[in-house]
């Protein structure tokens, strides 16, 4: 299969590729890890007329700790994230996701960036970043601004990015003391996009009730979705209580809006939630303790 | 569609032609430069038959534009061999690791990276780091021993041989 006819420009600088996508406009794709572009170009869901090739952009590959949060540069790599030892120790939710992104070849290649602009709700880290309660820098030529995750996403592959912006940076706030995230996913086979996965990350009070949680589910929703009543039924409640861990999940599975399709029915799906959200949340507190 | 002079180092050799923008690095490494080790399975990023090592790291080069790679070092099956077989050749002759062969190319590019970052990789590593090429011959059991002997003669080029 052979992708359609497109101009190719490879920037150099960040500037560049906006100046780029300020004149070509809605005729532009940006091209990062294109793991999810290229087999859409190749499919010809996609024909884009112009592909702005941001690999070129090293200064945008970076993971550090700066006060208060993990800055994630876009065209940081999924292996990037695998191989990172701040993100091992202190980042379990990121660190569980980074790990069932698809397989090893697509993670050697494919960016946090491109992963979060492409809005799909099949992609894992949607919920991973909407449980953060993450932070999107998008760049473009009125300069810089930052967006918060829980507007970012705005439909099926649509995002709060406008045309002529790039995301730049996905920001995840340092978690604190007596804090803990999970991320459980089910998949047919490994490497691929989840039948059903919850991101949470939660804190515990000190009499170890839940001071605060955050729930993002993956691919049961026609947009990426927090989980807002499961976390209303964990908050506040002791989640070592059985009662309190199945009425969290009974919450997940009634707000989701699965699809029926190769990967099972929506009957289905929604018990998967119910079953995953329990679990994630088990093990975020494990975590926290 | 823009067209592009491409220069792309294969194996230790320089190859250089005009393509067009869309031409994906697999249809160029086979077409363009004839080395049709690399093979093309389901043109749909999911199999790794295509897999190579661009700059280090193993890739599916069905999806990625040959434009892309050009001034990378690319490395191929074709590559491999040194003189000899390379072990992790000489483990799929020795340990059966293959049967029709059409995943072996694939397979021994992503186990080089897999041993190079990873010398002495359990056997749930090795199956972890294969995970993105498909055999629909072997099981994979026989594939994962070629691996693991590869490994045990790269540590211990003595013990292995004897
Ligand atoms: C076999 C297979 C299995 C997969 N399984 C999973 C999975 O289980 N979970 C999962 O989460 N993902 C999965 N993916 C998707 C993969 O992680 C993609 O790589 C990812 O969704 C997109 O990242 P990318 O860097 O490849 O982006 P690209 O494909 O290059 O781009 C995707 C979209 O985002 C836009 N874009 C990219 N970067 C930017 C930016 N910085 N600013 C603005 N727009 C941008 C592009 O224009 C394009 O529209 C799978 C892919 C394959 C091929
Ligand atoms: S042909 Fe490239 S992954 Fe199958
Ligand atoms: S040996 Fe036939 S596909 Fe692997």
């Amino acid at each position: 299969m052979i992708p359609g006819k497109f101009d190719y420009y490879a920037p150099t600088s960040v500037d560049e590729a906006i100046d780029m996508l300020v004149t070509h406009g809605s005729e532009a794709k940006i091209l990062a890890g294109g793991q999810s572009l290229i087999p859409a170009m190749r499919y010809r869901l996609a024909v884009p007329e112009v592909l702005i090739d941001i690999n070129g952009l090293t200064d945008l590959n970076y993971l550090k700790q700066v006060n208060g949060h993990l800055a994630i540069g876009a065209m940081c790599r999924e292996v990037d994230l695998e191989e990172s030892d701040v993100v091992q120790s202190q980042y379990h939710l990121l660190a569980d996701a980074a790990e069932v992104i698809a397989d090893p070849l697509v993670r050697n290649q494919a960016t946090v960036g491109g992963n979060i602009a492409h809005a799909d709700p099949a992609n894992d880290h949607p919920a991973v970043m909407l449980a953060y309660d993450a932070t999107v820098v998008a760049k473009g030529p009125s300069g810089e601004r930052t967006i918060p995750i829980d507007s970012f996403f705005t439909d099926l592959f649509e995002s709060a990015l406008s045309e002529q912006e790039l995301l730049t940076e996905i920001r995840i706030p340092t978690p604190g003391a007596n804090s803990g995230g999970a991320y459980v996913k089910l998949e047919r086979k490994v490497g691929d996009y989840a039948i059903g996965a919850v991101a949470v990350q939660l804190t515990l009070a000190a009499d170890g009730t839940v001071a605060a949680a955050r729930i993002g589910l993956t691919n049961v929703y026609y947009m990426p979705m927090r989980a807002t009543g499961a976390e209303a039924a964990l908050i506040g409640q002791d989640p070592s209580d059985e009662a309190v861990l199945e009425a969290a999940g009974i919450a997940a599975a009634a707000e989701c809006d699965p699809s029926a399709d190769l990967r099972g029915s929506a009957a289905y799906k929604r018990d998967v939630i119910r079953t995953l959200a329990k679990r994630a949340i088990t093990k975020a507190v494990e975590r926290a303790r | 569609m823009s067209q592009h002079n491409v220069s792309i180092n294969i194996n230790g050799t320089e190859h250089s032609h005009d393509v067009d923008a869309r031409l994906l690095l697999v249809h160029y490494i086979r077409e363009n430069c004839d080395l049709t080790g690399t093979h093309i399975g389901c043109d749909s990023t999911s199999c790794g038959a295509c897999t190579v090592i661009v700059d280090g790291r193993a890739i599916k080069s069905c999806t990625m534009f040959a434009v892309q790679a050009s001034g990378k070092e690319v490395e191929t099956i074709e590559g491999v061999a040194d003189g000899g077989l390379h072990p992790i050749q000489e483990g799929f002759w020795e340990m059966h690791g293959l049967q029709c062969g059409y995943c072996t190319p694939g397979m021994i590019m992503c186990a080089k990276t897999l041993l190079e970052k990873n010398p002495d990789p359990t056997e749930e590593e090795i199956r972890w780091g294969i995970s993105g090429n498909l055999c629909r011959c072997t099981g994979y059991n026989k594939i994962v021993e070629a691996i693991q002997y590869a490994a045990e003669k790269i540590n211990q080029p003595e013990a292995a041989s004897a």
